[in-house]
């Protein structure tokens, strides 16, 4: 049949070095941004306020009544008449002096954290990484009957959380984006999705075995590969149509939210078939090597 | 048969969820053959016994505006035992006060999270949030009242205070009557406090003594005789309930906790409006994109996928509705990214079918080969994305992981998303391409053709 030729011409297992090296130019620069300036912790990790108003005035004006209010403004930012100023915890009475000296502005958000809740926003959140992770391996290990599925899904897992946490890490230095409680949200669904990809491919892998033992594991897995590459592109399509309609129509305060989801999207997909599937490659001709010894 | 029942369940479900889903009270007005039609559409309301739902989407604060506030509770001046009533007499005296407000649909909760006793107060479509709160921060204040003189016309406005207050209440507890066994409020004073309360007790024999909470009359017993050992009981035709009530609001001032603001949102109202405008025309032009995507991509076969894509988004509706979801910002967000997964069923099992179809399968096997085979993986992927949502909803309310609201109706969604994808995209495509195939099966040469337009080899 000509698809066993198509699959002789297709190996894109050969290269899987070259997937690699695509995943570390993503990877280095964000752990090296992540290493050398971190994330930009929004109030939701650091405690302070945020204040949105819709309002007429001067920069100088707000700063300087701000400060005679007892308020330590920490950023501030305008677009046309709509006021974004983060400064550290605001008490209400202190908000409410503020508030009076400007008697036209409009209140849009108020929003203040307390320090302690801050801390234990970082704590929950790795335990939820951890606990998901740990659920998912289980499963993964149980379903495929086999450690070295359940670690290969995890690592691109990782893989994928790293190209999210490096690229805002780079995007907090340079353009001010913050991470808060919803890119915590972005983070885990993220995971979700990769492993929903991974799982797919991997399903492919053992769907073959099983039919065609005989062959090579890295030729199972180049045909797993070729074979679910389609619907892996399709689905992929309508989730990040879905999102960027999302992202540039929806409202502002999602938009970071959005954005880290598309980024997440787009690094699962490529994950699932370039990272999580050469990497069972790997598992395998480390561990011939390692019996031949 | 199996088949028309099926179909029969779909067309009814779908009809069910279009009821639900109708919005209320919209006008529609045409005109037909030069004669005006007006009338109101309206989704009916349910009553089942205990299960009532009015069908309305309820809206999160973000989206309708309003103020949500984390309060903490200072418990390091409380025992240990204390703390738990303390803080149920707390959301209380918390509950209370927002009524007083009159606020509607107020949410009052208590979080208890390692050593921090919180509660979480909602006040939708409050605009000027500055009043409710300095209502709800205060310290509770309980005092007892006496009448310095007995008429029979006296008014509560007639109470005078007496030195009695909530600090000299120790504790409030409900017990049962050693006589006929009915719920009774027992106070125990403080050393101090009994002492006041003997005084008071003495002067008072035979008249009304009222107990206020924040200037309003909780009881008004009558002083049966002096008591002097600190001990009082408050009997009365009280159920259990009420007993366990007054004796909740009477621990308010007896264990008084300072509560401190540890976290305040202001939504304006007008910017809820706006973000649920854009959202939905997102969601609508995302819907758009991803239909024409299936149809050019997978013909007529994706025209049934965007059928079922539409039944997915009228179901879903309608439970929204049903249990009732409150939608918040992320929320939608999730809906709508469960959209875009809705369809990935559909794709497998198309990917799936074109495969079958070209190892020379007739159409009509290739579909349910495709169903059939595709099923293990969407079956493990979406179980794995379901622990995902478990883990976000946090549903035992376990500490060490997050509870916040907007996390948890991301996760809800998304949960919900993944469960009815999974049976339109199952259940209600395959059926749908069951009943055209069967009625067409003679076609299935025309089919094969325009599958291989599509790029296929």
């Amino acid at each position: 049949m000509d698809s066993n030729k198509q699959y002789n011409i297709l190996r894109p297992m050969r290269y899987w070095w070259l997937y690699f090296l695509i995943s570390l130019t993503v990877i280095i620069p964000g752990i090296y941004s992540l290493l050398q300036f971190g994330l930009k912790p929004g109030i939701d990790f650091t405690g302070g306020s945020i204040i949105v108003w819709d309002l007429i005035a001067s920069e100088d004006d707000l700063k300087s009544y701000a400060q005679e209010s007892n308020i330590i403004i920490r950023d501030i930012d305008s677009q046309g008449t709509i006021w974004t100023i983060t400064t550290d915890p605001v008490s209400k009475i202190d908000y409410q002096t503020f508030k009076s000296k400007f008697p036209e502005t409009q209140e849009l958000t108020f929003d203040t954290v307390g320090p302690a809740l801050g801390a234990e926003l970082l704590q929950k959140t790795l335990s939820a990484i951890i606990l998901a992770s740990t659920l998912i391996l289980l499963y993964i290990a149980y379903r495929f009957r086999s450690i070295k599925f359940g670690v290969s899904a995890i690592l691109a897992m990782l893989h994928d959380s790293l190209v999210l946490l490096g690229i805002f890490s780079i995007l907090g230095y340079y353009f001010g984006v913050e991470v808060d409680t919803l890119f915590v949200t972005a983070l885990l669904t993220i995971l979700s999705f990769s492993v929903h990809d991974t799982i797919v491919v991997y399903d492919r892998i053992r769907e073959l075995k099983k039919k065609h033992g005989y062959l090579d594991f890295e030729e199972i897995v180049n045909r797993a590969v070729v074979e679910t590459m389609g619907r892996s592109i399709n689905n992929s399509l309508t989730i990040i149509f879905m999102l960027l309609a999302m992202y540039l129509l929806g409202g502002e305060t999602t938009k970071w939210f959005i954005f880290a989801l598309l980024v997440g999207t787009i690094s699962g997909t490529y994950s699932s078939t370039f990272t999580a599937a050469p990497l069972l490659i790997l598992w395998d001709y480390l561990a011939k090597k390692k019996n031949k010894q | 048969m199996k088949l028309r029942r099926n179909i029969f369940f779909i067309v009814l479900l779908t009809a069910i969820s279009l009821i639900i889903d109708a919005p209320k009270n919209y006008p529609i007005n045409f005109a037909i053959f030069g004669q005006d039609i007006s009338f109101k559409i309206s989704s009916p309301g349910i009553s089942l016994g205990n299960f009532e739902r009015s069908l309305n989407i309820k809206q999160g604060l973000d989206l309708q505006g309003g103020t949500e506030v984390t309060l903490e509770a200072d418990m390091s001046n409380l025992a240990e035992e204390d703390r738990l009533d303390a803080l149920d007499s707390a959301k209380e005296i918390i509950t209370r006060r927002v009524d007083l407000y009159g606020v509607a649909e107020p949410s009052v909760k208590t979080v208890i999270s390692q050593d921090s006793y919180r509660i979480l107060v909602a006040l939708p479509g409050v605009e000027d949030p500055a009043e409710a709160l300095e209502l709800i921060g205060q310290t509770a204040s309980l005092d007892f009242r006496e009448l310095p003189e007995a008429t029979d016309s006296a008014t509560y406005a007639d109470f005078k205070i007496t030195e009695l207050t909530g600090k000299d209440l120790q504790k409030a507890t409900v017990g049962f009557s050693t006589q006929n066994g009915s719920p009774e409020i027992n106070l125990q004073f403080t050393p101090e406090g009994g002492k006041k309360f003997a005084d008071i007790t003495a002067r008072n024999i035979n008249k009304p003594l009222a107990i206020f909470l924040d200037e309003f009359p909780l009881t008004t017993p009558i002083v049966q005789q002096q008591i002097s050992d600190g001990q009082a009981v408050i009997s009365g035709e009280y159920t259990v309930d009420e007993a366990k009530n007054l004796v909740i609001t009477l621990n308010a001032g007896a264990l008084p906790v300072p509560i401190e603001i540890i976290r305040q949102q202001n939504i304006a109202p007008t910017l809820g409006a706006q973000s649920v405008a854009s959202s939905i025309q997102a969601g609508a032009v995302g819907l758009l994109l991803v239909a024409l995507f299936m149809i050019l991509n997978y013909g007529w076969l994706g025209f049934i996928a965007v059928i079922g894509l539409i039944i997915y988004g009228l179901l879903t509706l309608a439970i929204y509705k049903l249990i009732p979801i409150t939608i918040t910002l992320p929320g939608l967000a999730g809906f709508i990214l469960s959209i875009g997964m809705a369809v990935d069923s559909n794709i497998l099992v198309f990917e799936r079918m074109k495969e079958e179809i070209r190892k020379g399968n007739d159409w009509h096997r290739s579909m349910e080969l495709g169903f059939g085979r595709a099923w293990d993986s969407i079956k493990d992927a979406n179980i794995a994305t379901l622990i995902t949502t478990f883990v976000l909803f946090n549903p035992f309310d376990w500490n060490f992981l997050n509870s916040s609201g907007l996390v948890r109706g991301f996760a809800l969604t998304l949960f919900l998303g993944i469960v009815i994808a999974l049976f339109t995209g199952m259940f209600v495509t395959r059926n749908l391409l069951r009943a055209l195939t069967s009625s067409h099966r003679s076609d299935t040469t025309g089919i094969k053709e325009r599958t291989n337009l599509n790029g296929l080899k």
